[in-house]
């Protein structure tokens, strides 16, 4: 076993970490910009990924009957994204703006109400049963390096994760540069450091929400739209599936932080692979079943030690 | 003798934070060109009229005039537009943005001539122009201010309001930021400003309200209030 250490453990637990940690920054930034900007904890926010991902899987099919063959799911989503980010600029518009000056419970209430409402809707368009992504279309492994003739000596990256894991890195340094270099994003951190003192400087919030959503909701459909090239299957409730993990990045990395989100997620993904591996002995460390518990074991010892999170973040 | 122009008129002003009513009918006016300040013992409402001015709080009664246009009840965001520029008591500048991004934000509503202003700012402050790429939160107490006064300088005001601009400060910070509102006064911006350190705002004051309880106590020149001895006794012993 120890002479295939480095392959086995990259090909099987690193990469397919990095995929995990790069899906789980992806949706964690919206969560942690919509806590930065408007103060609350979006638990609908894994209900934009869902519907993105149903959106981008059905232009794929629309795509397959009239020209005949499948786009691929980055062109397809190209709508997906539009349509979603629609979706949640109307629900800020109509459910939550309402609130805005309402005691934060209350909007985070809204949330959860959307949520259910959003999810409720898919399974009433596309069913509640999981879905494949990509009928019949098996994508080969590329190898990058063919260190000898036997397979277990061989780094193995599936395009498909290439595709992950490149596109997150396009994302991020897109990501900051807006932050950093535009004036919408500049006026997002300002927002994010005091809504009050933005407000009497005569920035426009409401706009700066405005992008917020698009933005969040952008990273939101991406990373629904990785996690089925990655499963090679949708199903209504994996939005929600992803949102403690997402959580756990956002508060991990420090709220309000987007650059920590980014940290967390990859940390938690590590994590949860990482946990299978067969650190002592030969059966995994953890059950891959206890996957998800990872997440939850990471987030509360954060809140217990240290609430700020990795980057100092707002603690509440 | 030359005709008085009234920049900003505030007229029998009520008004408070929900039900609790602060302000019970405040008068005060600026005129072109001049320093008002504004002082009274804590808890006297200084903060709360200039809150009033930038539409942050409920207005039970009054009004108040920019340039003969009754402001009331129009949003925080227009009132800006409309050439108010405030600078807070306290969480006056954006902790995490630079020193240029703080400005340039100032900038929002009118970012025309951003790097025009930006190099006026920073002879104005020059402290300000080497630490232009440091986060704010960073800078020392006197320092911030400076980022908070020229980042309300980044638009064409029609008049400036400062609540208690030397705050918490060292006697030099404090005679250098008197010295820069003379500055900026002069350059034609009138200045209402709230202070505690009443002797040495009402030294640079062309004229200055005393607020006790939400009421108007006394008014008139810097001079004259400065002179009087019952505003000496109640309003001047304790500080300075
Ligand atoms: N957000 C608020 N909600 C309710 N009451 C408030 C609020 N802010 C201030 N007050 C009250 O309004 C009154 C006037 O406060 P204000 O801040 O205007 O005083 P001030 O004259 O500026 O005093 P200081 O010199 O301490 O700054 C005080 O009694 C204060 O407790
Ligand atoms: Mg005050």
């Amino acid at each position: 076993m120890w002479e295939n250490f480095g392959f086995e453990f990259v090909n099987y637990y690193f990469i397919p970490g990095l995929v995990l940690g790069c899906i789980y920054a992806l949706g964690a930034i919206g969560i942690t910009l919509t806590f930065g900007i408007l103060r609350f904890a979006n638990f609908a926010h894994g209900e934009i990924m869902m519907t993105g991902a149903f959106l981008t899987w059905t232009f794929l099919e629309i795509s397959n009957i009239f020209l005949g063959f499948y786009m691929h799911p980055l062109i397809a989503c190209t709508p997906a994204i539009f349509i979603a980010i629609f979706l949640a600029l109307s629900v800020d518009r109509y459910f939550y703006k309402p609130f805005r000056d309402s005691p934060t419970i209350i909007i985070v209430m809204a949330s959860f109400g959307m949520m259910l409402i959003i999810r409720s809707l898919v399974q009433v368009i596309w069913g509640p049963n999981q879905i494949t992504f990509v009928k019949g279309i098996a994508k080969p492994n590329s190898y990058l390096k063919d260190f000898s003739s036997s397979m277990d000596m061989m780094l193995l990256v599936p395009s498909k994760h290439l595709f992950i894991i490149l596109g997150t890195i396009i994302i991020m340094l897109a990501f900051n540069y807006m932050l950093t270099s535009t004036r919408i994003g500049k006026a997002m951190r300002a927002v994010s450091d005091s809504p009050d003192l933005a407000k009497v400087t005569g920035i426009d919030v409401e706009q700066v929400i405005r992008a917020t959503w698009i933005v969040g909701g952008f990273c939101a459909v991406m990373a629904g739209v990785f996690m089925a090239m990655d499963t090679q299957f949708i199903m209504s409730t994996m939005g929600f599936r992803m949102l403690l993990p997402m959580f756990a990045a956002a508060i991990l990395g420090g709220i309000g932080r987007p650059f920590g989100a980014v940290l967390g997620g990859l940390v938690i993904g590590f994590a949860e692979e990482l946990s299978a591996y067969p650190w002592f002995g030969n059966g995994p460390l953890l059950s891959p079943g206890y996957k998800s518990g990872v997440a939850f074991s990471i987030l509360v010892l954060m809140l217990v030690f240290r609430p700020s999170g990795i980057l100092k973040g707002r603690v509440f | 003798m030359s005709s008085i122009k009234s920049i900003m008129t505030v007229k029998d002003l009520f008004a408070g934070y929900g039900e609790t009513e602060i302000l019970h009918g405040i008068n005060i006016s600026v005129n072109d060109g001049e320093i008002v300040s504004i002082i009274g013992p804590n808890g006297a409402g200084k903060s709360t009229v200039l809150k009033a001015i930038l539409s942050q709080i409920k207005i039970n009664q009054g009004s108040i005039n920019l340039l003969g246009k009754n402001i009331v009840s129009i949003p925080t965001s227009q009132i800006i537009t409309k050439g108010i520029s405030y600078v807070p008591q306290t969480n006056n500048v954006f902790v995490s943005l630079s020193v240029e991004e703080n400005l340039e934000m100032g900038a929002w509503v009118n970012p025309n001539n951003t790097q025009v202003k930006l190099q006026e700012m920073y002879e104005l402050f020059p402290d300000l122009g080497e630490k232009r790429k440091q986060p704010a939160g960073s800078l020392s107490g006197g320092q911030r201010q400076m980022v908070a006064m020229a980042k309300s300088l980044m638009v064409d005001a029609k008049i400036l309001l400062l609540d208690e601009p030397t705050a918490g400060l060292s006697p030099k910070y404090r005679s250098e930021i008197f010295s820069t509102v003379r500055k900026i006064n002069g350059s034609g911006v009138p200045i209402l400003m709230v202070e505690q350190n009443a002797k040495q705002a009402l030294g640079v004051s062309d004229r200055a309200y005393i607020l006790v309880d939400g009421f108007n106590r006394y008014d008139g020149t810097g001079d004259e209030l400065l002179k009087d001895k019952e505003v000496a006794r109640m309003f001047l012993g304790s500080r300075d």
